[in-house]
């Protein structure tokens, strides 16, 4: 049976409204709600549907980031997850975290614990990088499955569909592997009450950066950070004939 | 990245798109059309010069304002009228009246007893071109606005300044303030904000003849006589045209936490109830009521799953907002001991935005949901607690050897209000006399009310009896008499037409 190692991110809630800082550094994070990553939840849910299915043997939670992503923690133990692994980093090097850190130390922390597949979102709806996947499978040497929209484990090979351009692709790999999660890989459930009570007994076993040998140092600076443009407003034109005027007098017809 | 929610309300289910609906006049033949003038062609040319012809809707396009939304009933009118000012409704109104033409008043349709259609051929007057926000006070958290504003984009614009709307409603998508107020709706809030009587401020209406009576006040207090506006609250456009509306609105709670919990009997609903209440009285927003049937049919017709074991009775959703942070972490400990009590079975809590928003859209769902089947009888009744869900299975019992999809109970049990729909594949007689006038006597027998919040509208005028006295009805049709006195706006509403007209 497999050991499955699930990397999670903890972010600012999708149904939040995004404000970016007055000295443009960043987005404000203070006081805003904070969840799981959507992606990250699926890449859950699919590692515990394998543990349910006797194929895994073990799912184990990672999140690499500051003392609160332990809450995202929590979530996926309650989701399922067996025990988790928090490697902590201080907000300030957070600030600068790239997904080249994380990859590092998600490889890592699959040899400490011996993982066999590593099942990740395909990205963070932060930073939407896209990149942890790719990197931690290069990193460890590993045959990488990304945008998996279903997952099969057999005889030591996973065969995923891919959702590409124009339809699916289907790829078998060799374990151990890694693979990302997409959109419609599977609908997560809700950690409910019973279960988060059970998941408060789980281990959360706490590293550093030091302790997986990872350098934490910056590697690009952000520049600045600002809203998009405000969208002008539209106005109503009186009758089809005024519409195709305006839309040839402004090219586009 | 985003993942976008869309509202029930916006999109017509399929099953309901096709249908044919009957017109109220075929429906229900003993109905007279009153003695109200024929639009003419003068009459046509006077509203076009009026409106323009972008606001004077005729044709094909006049369907979708015929019917109503749970496609129960249809009138046959051919003009709609979209005036964009107050001065422009009373332009309208003071035609209509000199002219006798009856007039339907219509916000955004969503209403659920056929009171914001035709019942004939009256001329439809839609309030909804008039949707401008007029000003926010930020210090008092006054909005003034046009009756047509849709109340999400109300909500989103007062929250933008720290404020919420001091009601919501599973059709804010589509519906407007204007309707809000005609027919006082009253939703997912009012346990904790009161009816909307106490949060309007002022109104502004157009009367039958045409005048425009101004009580736009945005002071919180002014005993000057009668509270004239409230007339016009809970009216259901039957005394006058509400053009503009202040309101009071509550800042956002900082923190918001909704719980989805299981229970297995409606004994232990209310045994949990009454604890929550005693517990977190003062941040209690909003407390659900649904059956395994409403939930059933919610995961079956639209497909959103059940957070939680979906095996159980009954399911109530708890909404506490606050000021501080406590809250979540004190839900959650009581909710943990309810568990080891037994006195609740499964519980999921959430204070992420997006996590409260799917489970809301759970309970929201389940009018959309049950009109899938077809048909839906709905009845919408405020009654003791103690009693809450017993019509349920008695109507269950009533109807056991006739076609029926679905029978539900679901509200807002922390007000009382239970909303029991029957869904079925089309409208029936069989199945309606099985139900009515009976639940209508049982509701009166324990002194509830026959309407909670849905009003009276057309299809419960014969009904209003159960609810109101004979000196009360009296009453009414005197005010309604004064005000109205050719009784063009709205006919065929409120009042059983044999006893008005």
């Amino acid at each position: 049976m497999a050991r499955v190692l699930v990397g999670v991110k903890r972010v600012i809630d999708y149904a939040v409204k995004i404000r970016v800082k007055p000295d443009k550094s960043g987005v404000v994070t203070d006081g805003v709600k904070h969840g799981l990553n959507p992606f990250d939840e699926i890449a859950i849910e699919e590692a515990v549907r394998l543990k349910e299915k006797k194929i895994a043997s073990e799912v184990i939670a990672v999140s690499c980031g500051i003392s609160q992503a332990q809450e995202s923690l929590r979530t996926a133990l309650a989701m399922g997850a067996d025990r988790a692994v928090h490697v902590e980093v201080p907000q300030a090097q957070y600030d600068t975290l790239l997904p080249l850190h994380v990859s590092k130390m998600l490889a890592r922390v699959a040899v400490d614990e011996k993982a066999d597949i590593i099942i990740v979102g395909k990205q963070a709806i932060d930073d939407d990088s896209n990149q942890t996947a790719q990197m931690t499978a290069a990193l460890l040497g590993w045959p990488q499955a990304t945008f998996a929209s279903e997952v099969t484990v057999a005889d030591g090979n996973v065969l995923v569909k891919r959702e590409v351009d124009g339809g699916l692709e289907t790829v078998k790999v060799k374990l151990p592997a890694v693979i990302s999660a997409d959109l419609r890989l599977n609908e997560p459930r809700y950690a409910t009450l019973p279960n988060i009570m059970k998941a408060k007994k789980k281990p959360i076993k706490k590293l550093t950066a030091a302790d997986v040998d990872v350098d934490l140092a910056p590697r690009q600076q952000v520049l600045s950070v600002e809203d998009p443009p405000i969208r002008q407003a539209g106005s109503v034109v009186p009758d089809v004939d005024t519409l195709i005027t305006k839309l040839k007098e402004k090219g586009h017809l | 990245m985003t993942i976008n929610f869309f509202n029930v309300r916006k999109f017509y289910t399929k099953a309901a798109l096709y249908k044919n609906v009957q017109l109220t006049k075929d429906r229900f033949p003993y109905l007279k059309r009153g003695s109200y003038s024929m639009v003419d062609s003068t009459d046509i040319e006077y509203f076009k010069n009026l409106l323009g012809v972008n606001n004077f809707v005729t044709g094909e396009e006049v369907k979708s304002y015929n019917e109503d939304w749970l496609k129960s009933v249809s009138g046959f009118s051919k003009y709609v009228l979209k005036p964009k000012t107050t001065e422009q409704v009373s332009t309208i109104l003071k035609y209509c009246y000199k002219r006798g033409i009856a007039v339907c008043v219509q916000g955004g349709n969503t209403g659920l007893v056929g009171g914001s259609v035709p019942v004939f051929d009256e001329v439809i007057l839609s309030i909804s071109a008039m949707n401008s926000i007029i000003s926010f006070n930020k210090l008092s958290g006054v909005l003034v606005c046009q009756a047509g504003c849709v109340l999400e984009n109300l909500m989103n614009y007062v929250q933008n300044e720290g404020f919420i709307m001091p009601f919501d409603l599973g059709a804010k998508g589509t519906c407007q303030i204007g309707g809000n107020l005609a027919t006082n709706a009253g939703g997912l809030r009012l346990i904790k904000y009161g009816s909307l009587q106490g949060s309007v401020l002022g109104l502004q209406a157009v009367l039958a003849d045409g005048q425009i009576l101004d009580c736009l006040n945005t002071l919180k207090k002014d005993n000057t006589g009668y509270h004239l506006k409230h007339l016009f609250i809970g009216s259901e456009g039957t005394l006058g045209v509400i053009t503009k509306v202040a309101i009071q609105c509550p800042n956002s709670p900082k923190f918001v936490n909704v719980s989805f919990i299981g229970l297995e009997s409606f004994e232990k609903v209310l045994s949990f109830f009454s604890l929550v209440r005693k517990e977190f009285s003062a941040s209690l927003s909003s407390f659900e009521l649904m059956d395994a049937v409403a939930i059933k049919s919610v995961q079956k017709n639209i497909g959103i799953k059940c957070p939680i074991n979906d095996n159980l009775k009954f399911y109530v959703l708890v909404e506490l907002s606050s000021d501080n942070n406590y809250i979540s972490h004190s839900i959650q400990e009581f909710l943990e001991k309810a568990l080891d009590e037994e006195l609740i079975l499964d519980a999921t809590v959430a204070d992420q935005p997006s996590l409260i928003k799917n489970l809301w859209k759970i309970r929201e769902n389940i009018p959309e949901s049950l009109l899938r089947y077809g048909y839906v009888y709905k009845y919408d009744i405020t009654l003791p607690h103690e009693l809450f869900y017993e019509i349920v299975p008695e109507i269950r019992k009533r109807l056991k050897n006739l076609d029926v999809k679905a029978v539900c109970g679901y509200g807002h049990l922390g007000d009382g209000n239970l909303h029991l729909n029957v869904a079925t594949i089309e409208h029936n007689v069989e199945i309606a006399s099985a139900i009515e006038p009976y639940v209508y006597e049982w509701t009166s027998k324990y002194k509830g009310s026959i309407s909670a919040e849905h009003g009276i509208g057309f299809l419960k005028s014969k009904y209003l009896k159960y609810s109101k006295s004979n000196l009360e009805i009296d009453l009414m049709k005197k005010l309604k008499n004064t005000i109205d006195p050719k009784k063009i706006l709205n006919p065929y509403k409120i009042f059983p037409q044999d006893e008005i007209n």
